[in-house]
C-alpha cells in the first residue's frame, strides 16, 4: 500500500527549478533560516507518523510573520506548494513534505504573547507547546483543557490545525470547543482573523470551518485560547470486569445516572497485561476489562458523584473497585493506560494504532468484530478505548519481518476503521486525516460530499497550494486502505505518552 | 431558593411526539426544480425568526413538514432530528430521559423549528458556560445546490474526518445550503439549580463576576438588568447549595432566564419604547459603551443588550472598538433596516463570497439574508 504522494492519482505537482528558487528566496528574505541542503533537510522527511518519508525540496523558518508573508507571496506567485508544520507530532502524516514543495516550519514563533487572568484567555503563538499554555495559566489557577497525550511537545498550531482532543473531550470539547481566534494567512498573503474575544462574529463560523482543516485552507499565525478554572477536586475509580461486555453496560450507565465524568477510558485484557507488564500500575491483570473514571470538578459533587459511580459499577458487576486514595496513586492509575501504546509496543516487533469512533452502544458488536478479524487473520488486537466519547485505539500487532505479515495488518486495519463507519462512526476521531486515512476517507463519504469538500478547499486556496493531498482524497484515489504502522516499537517522539 | 428543573420549554395544547414524517424526497425535488431553472427559494422553518435578518425575495421551500426524531439514544447523548421539528417537540422529548440542550435556545414563537436554531445560531443565557449551538452540533444532513442529500459530521462526539461542513452550517442561515437533519449532543439536565437576585451597581457586578469566573463555581448564567445582578447556579445539589450560601442574595424566580432568553422581561417588552433594540456581543470584561440608551447585560458581559436611538454606525463602531460587534434585532420589523448585521471586512467578504459561490453557485439558497448579494 503507498499512501505517498502519487502524481497519477492525487494531481500534478508543478515543475521547479529548486536553484533557481532558493536563489530566489534568500535574494528577497535575506534574514530567513532557509534549508536545501540534503543532510539540513534530513530531520523534516516525516512528522509522527515516521513509516512514511519524503524529503522536501525547502525547508523554511521564519522568526517573523513579515517573512511569512513574504515566503507566501513568493510561492503564490510562482504556484510552489507549502505544508505547514508545528512540532511535527501528528500522527497522521498532516505535514508529511512534498518533494517539490516548500516546508513551512512555526516552531520559531514561540511565544506567550499575553495570558489574561480576568478575561481568561491566552493569545499565543502558533509553535508555542500545548502544555506551556496551561503552565503559563497555572498561576492564576487557570488550565487549558484540551490534553493531546503529546502535549509536553505538540504545538498550539497543529492542534488547531488537526482540531487535537485529548482524554477529557466529552466533559471539555475538542480543541474547536476551547479557540476563541485564530489570525490566518491566506497564500494570497492576506491576514484575517477569525472568531474574536467576543462569543460570535457576523458571518460564516470560518473558525470552525479552519479548526482541523489540516494547514488546507490558510497559514495560522496566532491563537487566542479560553482558559478554565482548574477543578477544586479530582478523583478516579479503578473497576474491574470479568466480561468486556459489562464494562460497556457500565460506561452507558454512568453517563445516564446523569454524570458526565472528566474522563472515561477502558481497556481489554491484552491492554491491561501490556500496561501493567511495562509500568507495574497495580492493575488486575486477571480481568477481561477495566474503567477507569475521573470525576473532577467541585469537591462536594465529586464526593456525590464518586458514591453514585461506585453504586453503577457494583449493579454492573464489577469484580472489584478501587478509588485512588491520593494524587500519587490517581497518577499511578492514569500511568498505566498513559503508556498503553508503548506497552503494547514491547509485546510485538510492529503495531497498527487506529483511531476510529463509534456510537458506544455499538461497542460489543465492534470488539467482536475485531476478535473475529483477530482470529481469522491470526494477528492480535489490544483495545484502549477513550470509553466516554467512543474514541476507540485499537493497536494490532504483527510483524513486519514476518513475510505477508504487514498487507495482513494493513487489511484487518481497513476493516476494522470500515467497521465503524458501518456503525455509524468515524475513521478518526482526534489525530485527523492527514496522509494516512486518505484512502479510508472514500469509506467515510462518499463521490458528492469528496466534491464539496473540494469546493470548500477552492474557495480559500483556488490553485491548490497549501499542503495538497493531505486530508481529502482525490476521486480518483479512492480505492485503497492504511493506518498507523510502527515498526519495532520505534515511534517518533518515544519519550512521549501515547494514548 | 433551589428548585430541580427550572428551563422547561414553553408549553401549549400540543403534548404529543413529534409527528414522524419524512419531507426529504420533496425537499429535494423543491431545490432540484430552483436549480434547473435558477429561481431563488426563501426557505422557512416555523417562521418564527424571519425578522432576524435581511427579507429574501424568492419561492418559499418549507421544512416545517420535514419532522420528527430520527434516532435518540439518551445513553449516547446524541439526539438525530429533522429540520422541520418543532424546538420545543424535541426539547420535551429530551426533558422526558432528563436531558436537554445545553446551549439553552432562545424560541421566539412555539413554532420555532430546529432547523431554524441551527441557521440563525443564537444561545441562551448558559452560553458563556455551556457553550453554543455549533459546539453541541455533531453533524447535519443537507441539501446541496445541486439537489443532493449529503451528510457531514455524525453521531459520534469525536470526528475530524474532512472540514467541519455541519458547524459551518450554523449561523449561515441557510445561505450555504438546506439544512435537512442535524445530530446534537444533548447533556443531563443539571441536579440542582437556584437563582439568586444580588442588588449591586453593574461596575461591581463586573469586577465580582471577573473574581468569581477564575474560580470552579457552578455559575451558568448571569444578567445585570440595571439594578441588580441575576445569577443561577447549576449543579449538584452540595455544590448549588454552599456556593448559594458563599454569594449571599435574594432568592429569584427561576422564570427569569426564560423571560431573559425570549426577550419577554419588561426591558424588552416596554410599552411606548421605540427605540430599536441592539444585541452587543463582545469581549466580557469590556468596560461599558458610551452609548446613549438603556442596556441590559447577559453572559456575564459578553451579550449587552442596548435599547438606542443612535445611528447604526456610531453604535457599530463603539462595539468594534471595544472588540464586538452589534446587530439590530427588529422582532417587530418596524425600522425597515437593510443590514443587521456588521458588515464585513473586505477579505472576509471576499472569501465570504467566494464560499458561497462555490456551494451555491446559482444563488438560489436565501439570496440577501445575510448581507447583500451573499
Amino acid at each position: 500500500m503507498n499512501i505517498l504522494f502519487d502524481e497519477r492519482l492525487d494531481g500534478t505537482l508543478p515543475a521547479i527549478d529548486k536553484d533557481a528558487l532558493v536563489a530566489h528566496m534568500t535574494a528577497h528574505l535575506p534574514g530567513m533560516t532557509l534549508l536545501h541542503r540534503e543532510e539540513d533537510l534530513r530531520p523534516f522527511e516525516c512528522d509522527g507518523l515516521s513509516a512514511y518519508r519524503v524529503l522536501p525540496m525547502l525547508v523554511a523558518l521564519p522568526d517573523t510573520l513579515e517573512q511569512v508573508e513574504a515566503l507566501l507571496g513568493i510561492c503564490h506567485a510562482q504556484g510552489v506548494p507549502v505544508v505547514t508544520r508545528g512540532a511535527g507530532t501528528g500522527l497522521s502524516g498532516g505535514a508529511l513534505p512534498l518533494e517539490r514543495g516548500v516546508l513551512l516550519v512555526m516552531s520559531r514563533f514561540s511565544r506567550i504573547l499575553d495570558v489574561d487572568p480576568d478575561a481568561r484567555t491566552a493569545r499565543v503563538q502558533p509553535g508555542v507547546r500545548n502544555l506551556a499554555i496551561s503552565e503559563a495559566a497555572a498561576p492564576h489557577g487557570l488550565y487549558y483543557a484540551p490534553d493531546p497525550s503529546s502535549q509536553i511537545a505538540c504545538s498550539i498550531g497543529g492542534n488547531v490545525a488537526e482540531n487535537a482532543g485529548g482524554v477529557h473531550c466529552l466533559k471539555y470539547g475538542l480543541t474547536v470547543h476551547n479557540v476563541l481566534a485564530v489570525n490566518i494567512l491566506t497564500i494570497e498573503g492576506e491576514h484575517i482573523t477569525l472568531g474574536s474575544e467576543a462569543l460570535d462574529t457576523p458571518g460564516f463560523d470560518l473558525l470552525a470551518l479552519f479548526t482541523g482543516s489540516e494547514g488546507m485552507l490558510g497559514v495560522i499565525t496566532e491563537i487566542t485560547v479560553k482558559l478554565l478554572p482548574q477543578p477544586e477536586s479530582a478523583k478516579v475509580l479503578m473497576a474491574s470486569f470479568d466480561d468486556v461486555e459489562k464494562a460497556g453496560k457500565a460506561v452507558g450507565d454512568i453517563i445516564a445516572a446523569g454524570i458526565i465524568p472528566g474522563g472515561l477510558e477502558m481497556m481489554d485484557k491484552l491492554a491491561i497485561q501490556a500496561a501493567e507488564d511495562f509500568v507495574k500500575a497495580g492493575y488486575p491483570v486477571e480481568a477481561e476489562a477495566i474503567l477507569l473514571c475521573e470525576l473532577d470538578g467541585v469537591e462536594a459533587d465529586v464526593h456525590d458523584d464518586c458514591d453514585t459511580v461506585r453504586g453503577v459499577l457494583e449493579a454492573v458487576g464489577a469484580t472489584d473497585i478501587r478509588l485512588a486514595r491520593d494524587d500519587a496513586e490517581r497518577a499511578t492509575f492514569w500511568a498505566g493506560r498513559k503508556n498503553a501504546f508503548p506497552a503494547v509496543g514491547r509485546m510485538s516487533p510492529d503495531y497498527y494504532c487506529m483511531d476510529g469512533t463509534i456510537p458506544r452502544r455499538e461497542l460489543p458488536r465492534v470488539l467482536k468484530g475485531i476478535a473475529d478479524l483477530s482470529a481469522t487473520h491470526g494477528l492480535s488486537v489490544a483495545n484502549v478505548f477513550h470509553a466516554g466519547d467512543g474514541n476507540m485505539h485499537p493497536l494490532i500487532l504483527f510483524d513486519a519481518n514476518a513475510p505477508g505479515e504487514l498487507a495482513l495488518a494493513e487489511e484487518v486495519g481497513g476493516k476494522i476503521l470500515e467497521l465503524c463507519v458501518e456503525v455509524g462512526g468515524s475513521i478518526t476521531g482526534e489525530h485527523g486525516v492527514g496522509r494516512e486515512k486518505i484512502n479510508q476517507m472514500c469509506a467515510q463519504f462518499n463521490a458528492d460530499e469528496i466534491t464539496i469538500f473540494h469546493a470548500v478547499k477552492a474557495a480559500f486556496d483556488p490553485h491548490g497550494l497549501l499542503n495538497p493531498g493531505k486530508n481529502i482524497p482525490t476521486l480518483a484515489r479512492c480505492a485503497e486502505f492504511g493506518a498507523m504502522h510502527v515498526h519495532h516499537g520505534n515511534l517518533p517522539h518515544p519519550e512521549l505518552p501515547r494514548f | 431558593m433551589m428548585h430541580p428543573q427550572d428551563q422547561h420549554p414553553p408549553q401549549d395544547a400540543r403534548t404529543l411526539p413529534a409527528r414522524d414524517h419524512d419531507a426529504s424526497e420533496a425537499l429535494l425535488e423543491g431545490v432540484r426544480q430552483a436549480a434547473a431553472t435558477g429561481t431563488a427559494l426563501r426557505l422557512v422553518g416555523g417562521g418564527s425568526k424571519g425578522f432576524y435578518g435581511r427579507p429574501v425575495v424568492g419561492e418559499t421551500l418549507s421544512l416545517a413538514e420535514h419532522t420528527g426524531i430520527v434516532n435518540y439514544d439518551p445513553v449516547e447523548l446524541v439526539v438525530t432530528v429533522r429540520a422541520g421539528t418543532r424546538l420545543a417537540d424535541l426539547q420535551a422529548a429530551l426533558a422526558q430521559e432528563g436531558q436537554q440542550l445545553a446551549f439553552e435556545p432562545p424560541h421566539f414563537g412555539e413554532n420555532a423549528t430546529v432547523g431554524g436554531t441551527v441557521a440563525c445560531g443564537l444561545s441562551g443565557p448558559r452560553r458563556p458556560w455551556a457553550g453554543s449551538v455549533r459546539d453541541f452540533v455533531l453533524g447535519t444532513r443537507m441539501i446541496t445546490h445541486d439537489g443532493k442529500r449529503l451528510h457531514f459530521g455524525g453521531e459520534v462526539m469525536k470526528n475530524v474526518a474532512g472540514y467541519d461542513l455541519s458547524r459551518l452550517m450554523v449561523g449561515a442561515q441557510g445561505t450555504l445550503g438546506v439544512i435537512d437533519e442535524v445530530s446534537f449532543k444533548v447533556l443531563p439536565r443539571p441536579a440542582a439549580s437556584a437563582t439568586l437576585r444580588l442588588e449591586m451597581s453593574r461596575d461591581t457586578a463586573m469586577a465580582r463576576l471577573a473574581e468569581w469566573g477564575r474560580e470552579p463555581l457552578p455559575i451558568t448564567g448571569a444578567a445585570h438588568d440595571g439594578e441588580a445582578l441575576h445569577i443561577r447556579l447549576e449543579g449538584g445539589a452540595s455544590s448549588v447549595s454552599n456556593t448559594q450560601t458563599r454569594l449571599g442574595g435574594e432568592p429569584d424566580d427561576a422564570d427569569f432566564w426564560q423571560r431573559l432568553r425570549e426577550l419577554e422581561l419588561a426591558f424588552f417588552s416596554r410599552r411606548h419604547d421605540e427605540r430599536p433594540l441592539w444585541r452587543l456581543s463582545l469581549p466580557h470584561r469590556a468596560p461599558p459603551l458610551a452609548l446613549d440608551g438603556d442596556t441590559l447585560v447577559d453572559w456575564a458581559g459578553a451579550q449587552r443588550w442596548l435599547r438606542s436611538e443612535l445611528p447604526a454606525g456610531t453604535i457599530r463602531q463603539h462595539a468594534a472598538q471595544a472588540g464586538g460587534h452589534a446587530t439590530l434585532v427588529d422582532r417587530n420589523q418596524a425600522h425597515g433596516v437593510d443590514a443587521p448585521f456588521t458588515p464585513l471586512s473586505v477579505v472576509m467578504d471576499k472569501y465570504h463570497r467566494q464560499l458561497k459561490a462555490k456551494l451555491d453557485p446559482r444563488g438560489i439558497f436565501n439570496p440577501g439574508r445575510l448581507y447583500e448579494g451573499l
